[in-house]
């Protein structure tokens, strides 16, 4: 491998900045350049940036550029920032997305801007394979950057040197520098410095030459381990895409319902479902709600079964309880990963109609009651000894067909029609009924029976979401790694101070990676108490 | 470390990553892993019937089966159904099943429909449209061909015709 | 309710707080070259008595968040007003903390007043204690909120200074890119006060005006009638194909084209359109008294500070802004999303938003430590941050709905 040769003897390898021995910038000499070559890896050699000669390493190379990494950063930005212009997808009220459907609402809602977005694909921006292609280049990058990185910084950082070459310290942006008064004991100031540091918390490496200070050395590596927690991050949801670490379904259960939740071997049944608001007492300050109440909790009792019979759907199922209770809005119910939420509602719909059937003509006398349940509907039931009554036809959603025939719109009952007969054993006559919209219509005008129409049975329809996702806690794990980097990085920081001595003269420098005010001030602190006769002068400032 | 190792070790970092970029564009084009698909066996199910006791899907195997999932709600489904009864007569003797799933509706909204349309093949009734959603039936009707191996052979969405019934038994009728 | 009347005290006693000391930091940096006064003295002796008064402000604003806390039974972030009191509460808090570490009066004089802005700001929402709603009932409120708005309040000192970096460096001696955008910069400011001014004069003058739009909502009565739309403004704009029911201070000008989407769109165009008219009003009084840009009379009064240092000191709230707001605003967030929706990101408008503020502090921090951008560039970038937030906290709540928009003005 190529090398270069410091003047104190040195082999460094190609790319090295600064000799790792002596300190004396080697670049520096060999381009002429007028500035001192950066500090970050303390002029380590950057392996990746020497090479470039196969197309591997310059695709690597490309990727550990932090100027890539920014334009990727960048790019993610204003893409996310367009997805917001107008809803995504997934928020547009648009009940069964179909794309004729959605391009329509685009269109219809946002004009000409609205079909743009819509044709670019923007409506549906962050599931976009570019969007993915676009977080897989940033965790390349944050994978090889940190690779590309870690390995000069922990050479430099392992072999601290107390021995700077002249160069090296007159290159750092604190460096004093000044002539000694004869008979100073040069041994003596290094001691009082190194103690008047020690006690602010540095580590001291020394001789009776010269001396090495550092402190926060640990906080270097903040940005590697906020690093490594994003790819784990990033790692946690590409892991969602697996089959089986992400479940997403949604389910609407009338009270009473027991109802399989798809893609699982799990039953919910809503036993009740509940709407409470505030009342005024407990409010903080009387408010004026326009006669409208604000909601205090949504909440479904329920019960969750597992089904021994899952492996065959829709066979009649096996079902054990495994857990029940309530159901509130952030607070969801949870079994083995798997978590079901309060998300939704339709309350006060239509359960079952009653009845009671009437004989007109026996003076208008109750027979008995008649219930129809609109989600089971029986088939015939008995009224009183003697009088059934059957369902001939059921239409849940009544709407006059184009044919003149009776239809139903949806399967639904949100406007029930039924054609009921009844019969009766003991005269063995039928008589044909029909329930529309609130009013009965009778066969004949002189009919026998009829039916009084009694209050529905309303129910409530509670929608729960259900949810597995394997990857959280991975996702949470590199959160909270990340975390620990920037706090490492941001609330610490690497300072040293370098003090040597060269005959007669003294020699001072400082550098830190952040927060240069503090270093300033434990510099100061340090040549008062030791007394040197030396100043720091700000260089920048020059 | 010398070029030849260091090429190693960035092929293989570089290929893992790009891994992860093909499986992640790849999932985000393929949004649902479980969604049933042409090629693939048909999830299996039981349902009970209209008029008769529960069938199983697996229970067809080595006949050719049309899985057609309508509601009385649904205009284009009537339309279709007297086109199914006639293939269903015409093939049901060659092998072939026509299972009719009705989504969530009740038995008394059901029968007159069927009687009115002379329907005589299997009508299978998803009470709580368990089995559409194991299909992810978004518009109906939706017709699944379900070969004699239990292979799904072709989806469609949308109404049928005769014709379009003939050339699609064509291909799932046991040889 | 006395407790919530004495919290309303205490925050209005913060405010007046806040608004002596901004006027006394400024007196601390502006007279300093006053006749017979050694400058070194009077800022010394100004910048203290500013300091105490926003540190009583600060202990009065505490009670005041305290006191609501206990008087509403939830921590005071739950709607607009609250929400952006609070950020005032933590940028005064973030002021407190870096001034004891650099001990710059100068600070003072750029955060106070945008304390006071923030506060006078929240003050144009409705203030009552409103119960919580069942998705906010979460101890996750409490601290995702909280957190948030502490890290947002650091990055805001990280604009002040920031800002008072370009107002000291900027050369005024002839117009350039940067002295217009610095301009720029101080007009959006004055929009921002003009706003707060229009809209806290006319809503205290009660001059109405209603519009009745060809839409019909459900109202509580479950009856169907025509929406209604009420402007606290003078009306410029008036909403498509409405009509008036009751007339205010003017008559409208235009109607707001078809294509602004809402029932509110042309409300909230009139009050943007009296933003801009009166920011520029002030902006234009101001360099009228003045004769000369805002930056170039501004300069003098920061001319003898370090300027490396004040770009220290935004960049040192930045670097500790940025892991709060990364902890507060997506970490938490992504918890209480999870136990809420049972998914920890949605891309919901906010949550794509907040994680726009952290990319662009992300770009920021690797451009400062890789690519050397410190400065200017660096100064322009921390102002930027802080328009991003601000669009996050307000353009996204009340211009794109979402899950987090819970008021609107």
């Amino acid at each position: 491998m190529d090398q270069i040769k410091c003047e104190c003897g040195h082999a460094n390898p190609v790319g090295t900045m600064l000799c790792e021995s002596c300190g004396r910038p080697l670049e520096l000499e060999i381009k002429g350049e007028a500035s001192f070559p950066d500090m970050r890896y303390e002029g380590m050699a950057r392996r990746s940036q020497t090479y470039s000669r196969t197309i591997i390493d310059r695709i690597w190379n490309y990727f550990s550029s932090v100027k890539v990494a920014i334009g990727i950063i960048v790019i993610i930005l204003v893409a996310s920032a367009i997805g917001t212009v107008f809803p995504q997808q997934q928020y547009i009220p648009v009940p069964v997305p179909t794309e004729p459907d959605v391009a329509r609402f685009y269109t219809e809602t946002y004009g000409k801007l609205g079909t743009i977005y819509y044709t670019l694909g923007f409506h549906n921006m962050y599931s976009s394979w570019w969007y993915v292609t676009l977080l897989v280049a940033l965790g390349t990058s944050l994978v090889i950057c940190s690779l590309d990185r870690v390995i000069p910084l922990y050479k430099a950082l392992s072999k601290p040197r107390v021995n700077q070459h002249k160069s090296f310290l007159k290159g750092q942006k604190f460096y004093g520098e000044a002539e000694l008064p004869a008979e100073t004991d040069s041994a003596a100031l290094v001691e009082a410095a190194s103690a008047a540091l020690r006690k602010k918390g540095y580590r001291i490496f020394q001789n009776d030459q010269a001396m090495m200070a550092e402190k926060g050395r640990f906080s270097r590596w903040g940005p590697y381990i906020n690093h490594i927690g994003l790819i784990i991050f990033l790692l946690g949801v590409l892991l969602r895409n697996v089959p089986g670490f992400y479940l997403d379904e949604f389910v609407w259960v009338r009270e009473g319902q027991t109802i399989a939740i798809p893609d699982t071997p799990y039953y919910v049944k809503n036993v009740q479902y509940h709407t409470e608001y505030w009342k005024e007492e407990e409010m903080a300050q009387e408010l004026d709600l326009k006669g409208g109440a604000v909601v205090k909790s949504y909440q479904t009792d329920a019960i969750l079964y597992l089904n021994k019979n899952a492996d065959l759907p829709g066979a009649n199922p096996d079902l054990v309880e495994i857990k029940s209770g309530p159901i509130i809005v952030n607070h969801p119910m949870e079994h083995e990963g798997l978590a079901l939420y309060q998300t939704g509602v339709q309350e006060m719909q239509l359960g079952a109609l009653n009845f009671v059937l009437v004989d007109k003509k026996a003076g208008n006398k109750e027979i008995g009651p008649i219930k129809l349940d609109l989600y089971n509907v029986p088939a015939e039931q008995q009224v009183a000894d003697g009088v059934k009554v059957r369902v001939l036809d059921y239409f849940p959603d009544f709407v006059m067909g184009k044919d003149g025939k009776p239809a139903t719109q949806t399967n639904l009952p949100k406007n029930p029609m039924f054609a009921l007969e009844v019969v009766s054993e003991a005269d063995n006559a039928s008589e044909k009924l029909v329930y529309l919209s609130g009013s009965i219509i009778t066969e004949k005008d002189d009919s026998r029976y009829t039916l009084e129409i009694k209050m529905p049975d309303l129910i409530d329809i509670s929608g729960l979401m259900v949810r597995k996702d394997k990857a959280v806690p991975l996702i949470y794990f590199g959160s909270f790694i990340f975390m620990i980097g920037v706090a490492m990085g941001f609330f610490w920081q690497h300072r040293r101070i370098w003090l040597q001595f060269h005959g007669t003269r003294v020699m001072l420098a400082g550098h830190t990676n952040k927060n240069w005010y503090g270093l300033k001030q434990e510099a100061g602190a340090m040549i008062e108490q030791a007394k040197l006769p030396i100043a720091i002068e700000d260089k920048s400032k020059a | 470390m010398d070029k030849k190792n260091r090429t190693y070790i960035r092929v293989a970092i570089l290929g893992v990553l790009l891994a992860a970029l093909v499986f992640a564009v790849y999932t985000s084009f393929v949004k649902d892993p479980n969604a049933v698909k042409v090629g693939k066996e048909a999830p299996n199910f039981s349902l009970e019937q209209l008029n008769g006791p529960a069938v199983t899907l697996s229970d067809f195997r080595g006949k050719g089966v049309i899985l057609n999932f309508w509601g009385t709600w649904c205009e284009p489904c009537k339309k279709e159904m007297p086109d199914l009864q006639k293939q269903y007569e015409a093939y049901k003797d060659k092998g072939l099943v026509i299972l009719g799933v009705n989504i969530g509706e009740s038995p008394v909204t059901v029968e007159p429909f069927t009687k009115q349309f002379g329907i005589t093949f299997p009508i299978l009734m998803d009470k709580q449209s368990e089995i559409t959603k194991l299909y992810r039936i978004v518009p109906i009707p939706s017709t699944f061909f379900i070969d004699p191996d239990g292979k799904v052979q072709e989806i469609f969405l949308g109404p049928l015709n005769e014709d379009m019934i003939t050339q699609k038994v064509a291909k799932i009728l046991p040889k | 309710m006395q407790l919530v009347q004495l919290s309303d005290w205490l925050l209005d006693i913060a405010f007046v707080l806040y608004v002596l000391a901004s006027i006394v930091f400024v007196v601390a940096m502006t007279g300093k070259n006053w006749a017979g006064r050694d400058p070194k003295q009077h800022e010394l002796k100004y910048g203290r008595i500013a300091y105490w008064l926003a540190l009583i402000g600060f202990i009065a604003q505490t009670g005041y968040v305290i006191f609501r806390w206990i008087a509403g039974g939830h921590s005071p972030t739950s709607n607009m007003f609250e929400f952006m009191a609070f950020l005032d509460y933590c940028i005064i808090l973030a002021y407190l903390i870096i001034y004891r570490i650099y001990k710059l009066t100068v600070i003072g004089a750029f955060v106070l007043p945008l304390g006071v802005i923030m506060l006078a700001y929240s003050y144009v929402f409705p203030k009552e204690i409103t119960p919580l709603i069942p998705a906010l009932q979460s101890y996750w409120l409490h601290i995702h909120v909280t957190t948030a708005a502490l890290g947002e309040g650091i990055l805001a000192v990280g604009f002040a200074a920031g800002l008072m970096y370009l107002v000291r460096t900027v050369p005024q001696e002839a117009a350039t890119k940067s002295t217009r955008w610095l301009e720029i910069v101080l007009a959006v400011v004055m929009m921002l006060v003009g706003f707060i001014g229009m809209e806290s004069t006319f809503s205290r003058l009660d001059h109405k005006t209603v519009f009745e739009l060809p839409k019909e909502q459900l109202n509580f009565q479950g009856e169907m009638e025509k929406m209604k739309v009420e402007y606290t403004l003078p009306a410029i704009v008036a909403p498509e194909g409405s009509k008036i029911i009751q007339a205010g201070p003017m008559t409208p000008l235009f109607t707001a084209p078809s294509w602004m989407e809402g029932k509110d769109a042309a409300r909230k165009l009139n009050t943007m359109i009296w933003s801009v008219i009166s920011g520029l009003v002030l902006y234009g009084g101001l360099r009228l008294i003045l004769r000369k840009r805002l930056g170039a009379a501004m300069q003098p009064a920061v001319k003898d500070i370090d300027p490396e240092l004040i770009d220290e000191i935004s960049y040192r709230a930045i670097s500790i802004g940025y892991p709060v707001f990364t902890l507060g605003a997506l970490i938490f967030a992504m918890i209480w999303a999870e136990e809420a929706w049972g998914r920890f990101w949605g891309w919901d408008p906010k949550e794509v938003w907040a994680l726009i503020v952290w990319l662009f502090y992300s770009a920021y921090l690797h451009l400062r430590l890789s690519r050397g951008w410190i400065g200017a560039k660096s100064a322009w970038m921390s102002v930027i941050g802080f328009v991003i937030i601000l669009i996050t906290l307000v353009v996204v709540n009340l211009v794109i709905a979402g899950l987090h928009s819970y008021a609107g003005v």
